[in-house]
Order: structure tokens, then sequence, then C-alpha cells
């Protein structure tokens, strides 16, 4: 089987039930309206069509390129589906996709199923959308641009909550485990990146009419480019942040009583350090940050160029 | 491709198999539950949780090691969890040189690593038993009778009836892909990185739009067969007396191991 499991995909025993107790209240309250807007909006026409796109994204997940040493790029899907089904049917097709795979696969856990959802179809689907119309009807080569740069920062989110719930839980160390995560998922978004941005590519050719005006796609309202945008904003802050500066951030979650709730384990906390939580490293690696988002947007964005100068 | 190529339903004729599927899945969320409360470096109640799982392996009739050998597949995430054995302070156990870094190993942290462990492995059986006794489309029965909303119940159906369907097509694309990348030996086939990928997500576009229009011709012939908006079963199930004292029997034992893990 082609069927390649990502480190997304958190197995039962790995969250503690507190954390995922939370995620599974977060994921419920989101899916709950994204069903009560679904059921409003899609006449049964589109429910078919969003069990048959949960199937597509499934499949969608076996292609892969190969890359260099035996790697591959492959696709996760959300923020492809939000763009083209809309983020609220997007929502709801991830959730299926991913429930799947943990009921038949046993990739990702039951009882952690809140935390993947919320990782890998929400916040992946809210990124996507947001982004891509935060560009509104631009030219084709803006909206590939701006697709390729959503579909980076929702893998990175989706690492970067990953790795928060993962020390929560008190399973990874913060400093080992966001640069790791989110270093091997700069790669991985990259892939999802390049696959999202040739298959709306793709579709814009040869249907147009599913991404244009009056599409599913195009029928949500402008409170998502606001989510949207303020999501990636956090992760671009957070993930550079976390990286070089995971005490800084420990004592944060400490001083607000995070990490006492979440780690209910019976070990000690990790002692304070008297580290500066804004120190001169962690303001020069947000900008870093800034910056490589910039430039994988232009490097996108050359690549849409070029692209529809072929076609 | 067959339509249950992706189903892992063991058939069996056995006092498991023939529970109410809503009575297996309440079990295994339970337990998997359970599990995650029980503090670490409860070895008795692990042990305990070890035996219940085995008692139900044997009551399926699917061989006492049959979700034993099938549990690798969580392994892999475990690496993730390595940075607890040097991060909680305790006693240091052994410590090593890797590069230019020294790892101590304490006592606290090996005890939440092989507690993580466990419980991750135990929890990862009971899902691949209940997958092994239930069959697809009664898990989402159960599923859509626990109260899960109808229309994320109906999605998941439409996705497992249309997965192999689309997994066939993916084939199809793949192996058309690799038929016209014919190279000489010893010579690379095709374009740089950006190519393939390219070529990657053409693919997936190419899916898309062919599950897109499939979804037309699916959802007309439903309308043709008098499709009203939900789906619906010819087998109701019910829950008998027998399904209600295996629930309590198992969430008693799922008591007892909460217990032993406390004391």
């Amino acid at each position: 089987m082609f069927y390649s499991p990502t480190p997304l995909h958190i197995p039962d025993g790995f969250l503690n039930l507190m954390v995922s107790l939370v995620c599974w209240v977060i994921t419920a309250l989101t899916l709950g309206a994204a069903i009560s807007r679904t059921n409003k909006s899609l006449g049964e026409r589109q429910i078919p069509l969003m069990g048959v796109m949960a199937a597509f994204i499934f499949a969608a997940q076996m292609i892969n390129f190969p890359v260099a040493g035996g790697t591959s790029g492959h696709l996760l899907g959300g923020a492809l589906a939000s763009i083209v089904l809309g983020p609220w049917a997007g929502m709801l097709v991830m959730t299926a996709v991913i429930a799947v795979q943990a009921l038949l696969f046993q990739d990702g856990g039951l009882l952690v199923m809140g935390a993947n959802i919320l990782n890998m179809g929400l916040v992946t689907a809210a990124i996507g959308y947001g982004l891509y119309r935060s560009v509104g009807n631009g030219s084709k080569t803006v909206r590939l641009g701006a697709a390729g740069v959503a579909a980076w920062l929702s893998v990175m989110a989706a690492a970067l909550l990953t790795s928060l719930q993962l020390w929560l839980s008190g399973t990874s160390q913060l400093g080992i485990v966001i640069p790791a995560m989110l270093g091997v998922h700069a790669l991985i978004g990259l892939g999802e990146a390049l696959i999202t941005v040739f298959a709306l590519g793709f579709i814009l050719q040869t249907r147009p009419d599913l991404l244009g005006e009056g599409s599913e796609s195009a029928k949500a309202g402008r409170g998502w480019i606001y989510a949207g945008g303020l999501i990636s904003l956090v992760v671009v802050f957070l993930s550079p942040l976390a990286s070089a500066d995971p005490d800084g951030l420990e004592r944060v979650a400490e001083d607000l009583g995070f990490l006492g709730a979440g780690q209910s384990a019976p070990y000690q906390i990790i002692p304070d350090y008297t580290l500066p939580f804004l120190g001169e490293t962690a303001f020069s690696t947000i900008l870093a940050g800034v910056v490589g988002v910039i430039i994988v947007g232009l490097v996108i964005l050359l690549v849409g160029r070029g692209m529809k100068a072929k076609s | 491709m067959h339509f249950d190529a992706f189903d892992r339903y063991h058939d069996h004729d056995s006092f498991i198999h023939r529970l109410d599927p809503r009575v297996k899945v309440v079990v295994t969320v339970v337990f998997i539950v359970s599990n995650a409360l029980l503090p670490d470096g409860a070895w008795f109640a692990f042990g305990f949780a070890w035996l219940f799982l085995l008692l139900c392996n044997l009551l399926s009739k699917l061989g006492y090691a049959y979700t034993l050998k099938r549990s690798i597949i969580a392994l892999p995430f475990a690496f993730i969890a390595i940075t607890v054995l040097f991060s909680i302070p305790g006693n240091p156990l052994s410590t090593f040189h890797f590069l230019m870094w020294d790892f101590t190993i304490t006592d606290a942290g090996l005890l939440r690593f092989v507690s993580i462990l466990i419980r991750s492995w135990l929890s990862v059986q009971m899902a691949i038993l209940l997958v092994a006794v239930t069959r697809f489309p009664d898990l989402i029965h159960a599923f859509e009778h626990l109260r899960v909303p109808a229309i994320l119940t109906t999605i998941i159906a439409f996705l497992y009836r249309y997965l192999f369907v689309l997994t066939d097509e993916v084939f199809r694309l793949l192996r058309a892909r690799e038929s016209r990348s014919a190279a000489a030996a010893g010579s690379r086939s095709g374009g740089g990185v950006l190519w393939r990928a390219k070529v990657a997500g053409n693919m997936a576009g190419q899916l898309f739009l062919r599950s897109y229009e499939r979804s037309d011709r699916i959802y007309n012939a439903m309308l043709a067969r008098g499709y009203i908006g939900h789906l619906y079963t010819l087998n109701p199930h019910e829950m008998k007396s027998k399904d209600y004292y295996a629930t309590a029997f198992a969430i008693a034992v799922i008591f007892l191991m909460q217990l032993i893990g406390r004391f």
C-alpha cells in the first residue's frame, strides 16, 4: 500500500487525558459550528459530494513524487480541501479522513482523535481558506501563490500544535520537539505547497467554474480571512520564538498555569530558569521566520508564474 | 480492487463478533481512557489490562497473539517521546556521549518513557481488535446510535464506499506515470524536483476532477433509487441482554484495573 503515515498522527498514549479532552472539546465545538453551517447551506446533493471528496483526499494522499535520497513529497490535503470545498465543508471532509485513518489503519488514536482533527483538519482548513481568500479575485498567479503559502503554513501550524500538545502532556521536551518537528515539516510543507499549487492550477485551467464567483468555494464570509490570517500570524511568531527560547515559552505557560494543568502526571516540573522572555535571539529569529515565509512565498509565486508562462 | 480491500474485518462466529457494535465501541473507548488515566509505573494494572486484552482476543477466536502481531504499527511514533528519558530530573542511570552532547538517562525519565509506550501499545491493540471483530458499516451505525452527527457518519460511509474506487483511480494514474517515465539504463528520466512535483500536482488535480464528476453521477444514481437525504439500514441493531451483561462485565474489569493501578 502506498499509504505513508506522517509524524502528525498522534497515537493513543502519547497525550495525557487532560490535553486530549481539551482538544476534543475545541474540536467538537468547531465541528458543531461546521455541521450547523453546512446543514443550512448545503443541499442533499452536497452530501455525496463531500463523501466522495473525503475519499478523494484520502486517495490523493497516496500520490507522491520522489524528492531525494528515497524521501518523497505527498499531500496532507487540509488546505486543498478547504480551498475547493469551502472552509466548513473542508473541515468535515478532513474530519472524516482522519477518523477513518484512525479507525481502519490505527494511524492516530481514538482518545487523541480530537487533537489530530484539530491539528490536521480544522487549523489547516482555516489557514488554507483564509489566506487563499485574502487575495480575493486577484490574478491566477497571486491566487496560486497565496494557496502555496497557505499550504506550507498549514503544515507548519499542524506541526507546531502537535509539538505543543506533546509538550503539555509531558511526552516531549519543548526545546527538542519544536525544532525537530518544525524542521522536518518545513520540508514536508514544501511538498504540500507544490502539490496544492499544481493541483489548483490544473483545476483552474480545466474547470475554472468550480473555483470562480458563486462556487461553493467562494461563498464563505470575510471572517475566514481574519481567522486564517490570525492563526498564520501566531504560527509565524510562535514557532521561531519557541525554537529559539523554549524556556521562555515554558515559563509563560507555567505562569499562566497551563503547564500544571496539562501535566497532571506525578513528576516534578522542570525548575524555573531565569531567562529573559523576549531576548535578542528570540526577536531576531521571529524576523528570520517572517523573512523565511516571504522567501517561500516568492519562490512559489515565481513557480506559479513559470507555470503560467508555459501553459 | 475489491470493495473490502481496506476492511480489517476477520469473519468468525464468536461471542465478541456477535456482540452489538455499540458495546464494542464503548468498551474500546473506556479501555483507552482508562489507559490514559493509569499513573506512570502502574505495572500490575498494565499487566491486568494486557490480560483483559488477551481474554478479548481469545473470546473473538482470533488467536491470543492476533493484536500483538499487528501492534507494531504504533512503534515509529515512540521516538517522539524519547526526550523524556533525559529531561525528567531523577537519579542518573547511565550516561552516554553523542556528537557533542552528554545524555543522562534518569530513572524517572525511563519510568515515564516505558509507561507511555505501554499505554500506547495497549490502546492500539484494543483499536486493532475493534475493527477486526466489527464490520466497518456496522461500526458506522454504532457511531450513529451513539449520537455522532448524521452528516459526519454519512460522509464517512461514503468515504468508505468510494475509497477503493478512487484508490483504483490513483493506481491507474500512478501506473500511467510509471509507464511514460521510461528511461535508458543508467540515465535518469524526467526533470527536476519541481517538474516531478508538477506531475504529482496535476495528478491530484486530475483525480479531483474525476472524483467531482463521479460524485455527480453517484448522486443522480442515488436519486433514481429513491435517495431522500440520509442513509438507512436494513438490519437495525438491537441491544440484547447479553450485550448489557458484556458491557457491565467489561466496565467492572476496567474499574478494577483502575483500583489496582491506584493502590
